[in-house]
């Protein structure tokens, strides 16, 4: 397992946040949190990052207990629901900021930063601030300037939540494959059943707190273990959609 | 409007930069009324202006005047005025130094930190603006003063604080705290913390995240803040009243000597010194309406 979570618990003025949270990710993996809002699973993502401290529980990521671990040093990228990028610097220098930090060669930080740039297929934007850009635009920023210092696991929150419905689609493929190109750890947080199903390998279902039910995207459809699981996964839509990708191919 | 004016406005908007949003309000709708409401609507203000500021600023200079110019360089160049001058600035350079770094600090720590007695804590900072001066000099004057709290404590170590320049300071700088925190607050606010945590995770550290993050987003609310403190605490007068004791030359600063050459019927003089703080009031405002229009 890459990254392993052993009965984490976790409150927040009273609200149950986490409540016996277990569950292991494999190397290599795209996982999905996948709950309704309030379901606990940003919580989880911003504890695997250093963000939030469980209550108790322990988490490992490599094998090793990180609990006391700050963030930066864990090997993540991280991208915020609203990208969080930094709004008074350019494209190139929010991607480089994080090499920066590292006090990396100038020369080494700007090859990484065009590698990146191209990557993403923003090459002649990199002087661009972030409000010229477009949310797709914005996303694949955040996307690269996590991925900049080579993080061994890539956590995005809601990543497509700040897009609109049109593109968003489109940029679930594109984030897809980069993930696959890079082959990156990753885990996304998302509410949209649609989203989990179509992206992911390996879907992790939370409900107030606790982890419902994991398993591939099919298991998890066709075979829903809790009440809960079977109510908010829409079976019906699921099948139609296997048809019609069943059909295109 | 052009096109690529609303455009720019859109993208400034996006930005979430609370500030750029307040200009978009301001936007006058179009013209839906008579034109007659507008010229007698504009009539009124003017009007009202004039009476309460051109006109009290006409007087001031004209009296300043009145006595020839060697009557009003002789009254400005005077030693007593030349030391409250220097005593107010001081007084406001001190002022502003501190409540800067504490305004700085203090809205980081209430926009960026959850924690028990925020609010409380965030309501304590304004007090200033809702107790009036005289009471804050009072106040003063009770704790640090002979029969004061404090009084032994200060006798004993041969510390002067009330009727001396310390006091002075003291009253300036409580009175004009939360300007530079009211400023930065509602910035700080809307920024959220996102992009501090997304430095924090990359490794940057409390400075480098402030330098680099925090400090382009405030800075023109922070000179805002600064500019306002800066006129507030140059215009002084009830708590500096108060605790100063109108020492002559010792602790009298500007706005006091004005009053006492008022007093002692030496109108030319206390006009003449007047139009010192009117020139500085009017120094500040070129640089507020700079900052105001830079910001956009």
């Amino acid at each position: 397992m890459y990254v392993e979570m052993r009965h984490i618990m976790k409150t927040f003025d009273g609200f149950q946040a986490s409540n016996d949270v277990s569950f292991g990710i494999e190397r290599g993996c795209l996982a999905a949190l996948l709950g309704p809002s309030g379901s606990g699973k940003t919580t989880i993502l911003r504890m695997i990052a250093g963000l939030d401290k469980p209550d108790s529980g322990d988490i490992l990521i490599n094998e090793a207990r990180v609990n006391d671990l700050p963030g930066s040093k864990r090997g993540i990228g991280f991208v915020f629901q609203n990208y969080a990028l930094f709004r008074y610097m350019t494209v190139a220098d929010n991607i480089a900021f994080g090499l920066e930090v590292q006090k990396k060669s100038k020369a080494e930080i700007k090859s990484r930063v065009e590698e990146l740039l191209e990557l993403i297929s923003m090459q002649d934007l990199g002087k661009r601030y972030p409000h010229q850009l477009s949310g797709g635009q914005r996303q694949r920023v955040a996307f690269a300037r996590a991925l900049a210092p080579n993080p061994q696991l890539l956590l995005l929150d809601e990543p497509f939540a700040a897009i609109d419905a049109k593109v968003r689609r489109e940029l679930r493929t594109w984030l897809r494959e980069m993930i696959e190109r890079v082959g990156v750890t990753s885990i996304f947080v998302t509410h949209d059943q649609e989203e989990a199903m179509e992206v992911a390998d390996l879907v992790i279902v939370t409900n107030q707190g606790r982890v419902e039910q994991m398993g591939t995207p099919d298991d998890i459809c066709l075979h829903p273990e809790t009440e809960f699981v079977a109510d908010f996964i829409d079976t019906a839509r699921f099948e139609a959609l296997r048809a019609v990708e069943g059909l295109k191919q | 409007m052009s096109e690529k004016k609303k455009q720019r406005m859109y993208d400034q908007d996006v930005s979430g930069d609370g500030l750029h949003s307040i200009q978009k309000v301001i936007e006058p709708p179009r013209e839906t009324s008579r034109p007659v409401i507008k010229y007698v609507l504009i009539g009124v203000s003017v009007l009202f202006l004039f009476v309460m500021l051109i006109l009290p600023l006409i007087v001031v200079v004209v009296n300043a005047l009145s006595d020839g110019w060697a009557a009003y360089q002789e009254a400005v160049l005077d030693e007593y005025t030349v030391k409250a001058l220097m005593l107010t600035l001081l007084a406001t350079v001190t002022a502003v130094a501190v409540n800067t770094i504490f305004g700085v600090f203090s809205a980081y720590l209430l926009s960026k930190f959850y924690f028990r007695g925020r609010q409380v804590l965030a309501s304590l900072i304004d007090i200033p603006f809702s107790i009036s001066p005289v009471i804050a000099g009072l106040v003063f004057i009770l704790t640090f003063g002979n029969i004061g709290w404090m009084g032994d404590f200060l006798k004993a170590h041969d510390i002067k604080i009330v009727f001396a320049v310390p006091g002075v300071v003291l009253a300036t700088i409580f009175v004009t705290f939360p300007f530079v925190f009211r400023e930065l607050f509602p910035v700080l606010n809307a920024q959220g913390k996102d992009e501090e945590e997304a430095a924090a995770l990359m490794g940057a550290g409390g400075f480098t995240i402030f330098r680099r993050i925090t400090f382009p987003h405030i800075k023109w609310a922070l000179l805002y803040g600064v500019i306002l403190c800066t006129a507030r605490a140059m215009g002084e007068f009830g708590a500096v009243s108060v605790i100063s004791g109108h020492l002559r030359g010792k602790t009298n600063t500007l706005p006091l000597h004005v009053e006492i050459l008022y007093n002692e019927f030496n109108t030319t003089a206390a006009f003449a010194v007047s139009s010192i703080l009117v020139l500085l009031a009017v120094l500040i405002l070129i640089a507020r309406n700079l900052v105001e229009w830079k910001k956009k």
